[in-house]
């Protein structure tokens, strides 16, 4: 018998824990080519902002060990670009597509969460309080207690759907983070976004970044995102989403064995756009492999004794 | 059109100097149509400090022996290593990506600049444009005469003609030095160009002079190569645009502080 992969998140139904990152898969388009964005258990859309933003300048990237540093700094159409240009061509997919909410000010993310709520094919979206990336805002209120827990209530009493938050991970407690938009209705929690990290270019001694500093993602990361998912899921009831340098299905897996109920891939999807439905495969896999008929058994299974 | 990911064989790897080699690969199923102009983004296994892929120019094509050439300079580890690859072994590629260049009409006169591995679609794109019936002159810097690749292929299809640094062949200096430039001399109705930067604004600009239409073709540092990242932006007149997928090849027209 087929193990059922089915997970749910609040009100969201996942045909499978395997949904896309932000800002790594773009709307989907830029993928089918490779695999049916469908199959997927959902799509994290890119940071939306309540204007248009042209991001950071060129360049924006650069590769480190075994991951890479951006500097995007959240270049997108605006929300109302996203309702009119975007959503018309993706609303089709059969998946749930989640909208990545960013902002510099509470009444930015408000204006946007708002204006996401009409969708009918947006059954969630995902607070960035977490971005690295720009200047005013992002991070700033992700990084503490306070700040993140007024824009979850902020968004909370516009928004009705499935309210997730996405921490950042430079912080001393992720945990507390948590426990605090937990306590501000959050329905669940990703965990995590980008670390802050820099590179410099040692022959010009100039930094390779425009910004000096940019976030670090791929799998340089994921045994801090481990780390922090482990430690955030001990600490709330809510379900968590875990990401960070997830390339594999066992990566996914041990993800979900440290209390992850789904996995986000994002960086994967660049090294080869066609992981995800390799990382489904490879789940229900390791699933049979195991004996295990359903994955729901497997979320916080890990084995400390 | 349609991207792919395959796996392609190596059948040959051809040293050209110390720093450049051409690669020909082969895929197990039949190759897709590509455009001059268009890159693939090559997966480079065994190279530690190789994470992301690496954007190369389609440098020829071959649909009869259904192969795809690519022509390297060795720049740092994941270079070097593709410069290590054996017959027979294996390299994943993504492919067709990026937009092409414009293929103008039959009698046109194309003039085609290419510095350094610049070179590379210039190839691909001379042998499509003189099979539309389009006149190609081929202008190639090196830096020396031992790094003017494979003259003998451009001249296939037309005229070449070679600036080196010193002028132990060719014309001394660099591209915009050659002769071919002068008004008396300027006989074109296209201008395609790839190369560094600063050598592809200069050429730029003496398109612009003769009043001529011409394409630039960018190298942006890349990481998905299929315009889902947003690294790889170049300032236009209608904002930051992805060389991966609105470009690489560019009006210069349309580039922020380029003409
Ligand atoms: C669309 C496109 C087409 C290209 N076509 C060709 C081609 O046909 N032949 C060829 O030899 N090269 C081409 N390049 C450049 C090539 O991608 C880089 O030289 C290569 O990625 C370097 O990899 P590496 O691991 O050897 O060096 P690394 O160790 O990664 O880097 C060595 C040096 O190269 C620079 N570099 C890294 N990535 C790039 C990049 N994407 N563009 C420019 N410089 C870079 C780094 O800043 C560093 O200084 C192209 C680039 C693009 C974006
Ligand atoms: C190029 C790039 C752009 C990103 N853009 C966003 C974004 O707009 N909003 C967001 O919340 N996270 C963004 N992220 C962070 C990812 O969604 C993810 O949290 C992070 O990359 C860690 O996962 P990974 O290691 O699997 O990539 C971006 C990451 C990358 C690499
Ligand atoms: S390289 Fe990712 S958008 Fe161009």
């Amino acid at each position: 018998m087929k193990p059922s992969l089915e997970v749910k998140i609040h009100n969201l139904v996942l045909k499978n824990p395997v949904m896309t990152a932000s800002g790594t898969f773009g709307y989907g388009p830029e993928f089918e080519d490779f695999f049916d964005p469908s199959t997927l258990g959902g799509i994290f859309v890119k940071g939306t902002t309540g204007k248009l933003r042209q991001g950071n300048p060129y360049p924006r990237m650069a590769e480190t060990p075994m991951g890479m540093l951006n500097a995007v700094g959240l270049q997108n159409k605006g929300v109302d670009g996203f309702i009119n240009d975007i959503y018309p061509r993706i609303k089709h997919y059969h998946t749930n597509l989640i909208v990545n909410v960013s902002g510099s000010t509470i009444e930015e993310y408000i204006e946007v969460a708002e204006k996401i709520n009409s969708l009918d094919h947006v059954p969630a979206i995902e607070l960035n309080i977490s971005c690295p990336n720009v200047k005013e805002g992002g991070m700033a209120f992700g990084t503490s207690c306070p700040s993140a827990a007024a824009v979850t209530r902020a968004v909370r009493e516009v928004y009705q759907k499935t309210l997730i938050v996405k921490l950042s991970p430079n912080v001393t407690s992720i945990a507390e983070i948590a426990q605090a938009v937990e306590g501000e209705g959050a329905d669940a929690v990703s965990v995590i976004n980008t670390l802050l990290g820099m590179a410099i270019n040692a022959e010009t001694r100039r930094p390779v970044l425009s910004t000096v500093t940019g976030g670090l993602s791929g799998p340089a990361i994921k045994p801090v995102a481990l780390r922090m998912v482990w430690q955030t899921a001990n600490a709330i009831k809510i379900p968590v989403i875990g990401l960070g340098g997830i390339m594999t299905a066992s990566d996914a897996i041990e993800f979900i064995l440290a209390g992850a109920t789904a996995v986000q891939v994002g960086t994967a999807n660049f090294i080869d756009p066609a992981v995800c439905p390799k990382i489904i495969e490879g789940i229900e896999d390791y699933l049979i492999r195991h004996g295990i008929d359903n994955i729901k058994s497997l979320i916080s299974g890990l084995n400390i004794n | 059109m349609r991207k792919f990911i395959h796996d392609f064989h190596v059948v040959e790897n051809r040293d050209l100097n110390p720093g450049h080699f051409v690669l020909t690969l082969k895929p197990d199923v039949e190759l897709t149509p590509i455009f001059p102009g268009q890159f693939t983004e090559v997966r480079v296994d065994g190279s530690a400090n190789t994470f992301l892929r690496r954007p190369l120019s389609i440098h020829d094509v071959d649909y009869k022996a259904n192969t795809v050439t690519l022509l390297v300079q060795k720049k740092g580890d994941g270079t070097n290593r593709l410069a290590s690859m054996k017959y027979g072994e294996t390299v994943n590629l993504v492919y067709p990506l990026g937009n092409c260049f414009h293929i103008g009409s039959s009698g046109e006169r194309a003039l085609l600049v290419g510095g350094g591995c610049g070179v590379a679609p210039l190839l691909y794109l001379g042998k499509v444009l003189a099979k539309s019936g389009i006149h190609v002159t081929t202008l190639m810097g090196a830096r020396t005469e031992e790094y003017i690749m494979e003259a003998e292929l451009y001249k296939r299809y037309g005229e070449l003609l070679i600036t080196t640094e010193d002028g132990k062949a060719g014309t001394k200096g660099y591209v915009i030095h050659h002769e071919i430039w002068r008004e008396r001399n300027f006989s074109f109705d296209r201008v395609y160009t790839c190369g560094p930067d600063p050598m592809m604004k200069a050429v730029a600009r003496l398109a612009a002079r003769h009043h001529v239409p011409c394409e630039v073709s960018l190298e942006q540092t890349m990481a998905c190569g299929v315009g889902a990242c947003l690294c790889c932006v170049v300032e236009t007149n209608e904002g930051n645009k992805c060389t991966c997928t609105d470009g690489p090849v560019f009006d210069p027209n349309n580039l922020i502080n380029w003409l």
